[in-house]
């Protein structure tokens, strides 16, 4: 076990599909498990992340937990990814950028329609949101984009395989998709 | 014997008064571009389509073909920097793909695809930007708008009406419409108008026409930007 690729993978603000696409390799997983160990991962359920290989990042950064989480990864990965939409430009939770914050609020827990005992959470325990939505290249540094809402199967079959057999990882055309 | 500039090396013909980018077209060169439209008059504002002639770099679509010019256009160095222009207009507007309805069919995403753009490098502005939904065939949406003038070059050579115009400069650039109230239900423009079909991104779309056809089977799912722009555009260019 101990000479396998350590894969961490984590989803900030986004919606699990990019997670999803990844499963989406089929049968092919039993050739990647051949070849990596999951770390912290929703397949692992592993709280934090140790020294790992590569760390897939899904999502934007929406509040103070995704910071904390998304800097642990770059501390503890030697490659990390932005997959998909959100990760690389905010994707559809950016649209909320528009308004401000405290309207979300107020859409999401007071004003919105059938809401009982309106209150807005203030729960410390609850991660503070950020004033904006953020790619999370304007957190840390990475070092490979995968684009798609979400990126396709193949995209991460092409991703990795490139990566395994020592090939710098590059996506013909028919796999770059934007949505 | 007809004249010729070199492109990448290759020999292409050229005649009096052709421009660059009109001269590569018309010989199946295909040089980036979303400002130019071969039916109207250049631009220049993209700069998308800059290729170095005789070591200067020049926009194609403005820069007039001339006798013994040796012009790179395919090199490393001027790809990378159409790829940060390209991102650079996408951290400018907010152009969400998944969320547009114009995907698949946008010229701005297929010269992303075709650039092997796979992300926007670039801190994100999010500006705040206001859509008119107000006229009952013809949306707005400014938060996609580019400012490559088309919309306004076509309103007015092509429709003869004036509709459109760029107001503003810097980051307050915006696209006006020409009616007392600013808002495209006063204006005099109609669904059936050139400038309405000429938008290269998701800016200006025709209400009730999203996913007639279906993502996947739009264009650029199948087809790279330069043979559509070449098949499509070579024949203005040729004339």
């Amino acid at each position: 076990m101990a000479d396998k690729i350590r894969v961490a993978t984590t989803s900030l603000a986004g919606c699990f599909g990019c997670h999803m696409s990844l499963l989406d390799i089929d049968e092919r997983m039993l050739q990647l498990v051949d070849l990596v160990e999951f770390d912290r991962s929703p397949i692992t359920d592993i709280e934090h992340c140790t020294n790992c290989d590569i760390g897939l990042i899904e999502g934007g950064v929406c509040n103070s937990e995704n910071v904390h989480v998304l800097r642990e990864f770059r501390k503890n990965c030697k490659i990390l990814v932005a997959v998909g939409a959100c990760a690389i430009n905010g994707g559809l939770p950016a649209i909320r950028n528009y308004m401000a914050l405290e309207d979300c609020l107020k859409e999401a827990y007071i004003d919105g329609i059938g809401i009982e005992n309106a209150q807005i959470p203030s729960d410390p325990e609850l991660p503070l949101l950020l004033d904006q939505v953020h790619p999370i290249h304007e957190v840390v540094k990475v070092d490979y984009f995968l684009p798609g809402c979400p990126p396709s199967a193949d995209v991460f079959w092409t991703f990795f395989t490139d990566l395994l057999e020592g090939r710098q990882p590059k996506l013909p055309y028919e796999l770059v998709h934007y949505d | 014997m007809s004249k010729t500039i070199r492109i990448d090396g290759k020999e292409i013909p050229f005649e009096e008064g052709q421009t660059i980018m009109e001269a590569a077209s018309a010989a199946d060169v295909y040089i980036p571009h979303l400002c130019h439209h071969p039916d109207y008059t250049p631009h220049g504002s993209c700069k998308l389509c800059s290729v170095q002639v005789n070591g200067r770099n020049c926009t194609a679509c403005t820069f007039p073909a001339l006798e013994g010019q040796d012009i790179i256009s395919q090199s490393q160095e001027l790809q990378e920097d159409r790829q940060r222009i390209t991102q650079m207009l996408f951290v400018e507007g907010n152009h969400f793909c998944p969320g547009c309805e114009k995907t698949g069919n946008c010229q701005l995403q297929a010269v992303g695809y075709y650039l092997n753009m796979l992300d926007n490098h670039f801190p994100h502005f999010y500006a705040r930007r206001e859509m008119d939904a107000s006229h009952p065939d013809i949306l707005i949406d400014h938060n996609r708008c580019i400012f490559c003038n088309l919309c306004v070059r076509a309103s007015r050579e092509k429709d003869g009406k004036n509709v459109f115009a760029i107001s503003g400069r810097g980051i307050n650039k915006r696209l006006v419409v020409n009616s007392s109230s600013g808002q495209l239900k006063d204006s005099d423009i109609d669904v059936n108008d050139s400038a309405v079909h000429i938008c290269p991104t998701g800016a200006i779309l025709i209400k009730r026409q999203g996913f007639r056809v279906p993502i996947g089977q739009r264009i650029y799912d199948h087809h790279q930007i330069d043979e559509v722009a070449l098949e499509q555009e070579s024949e203005s260019h040729g004339r």
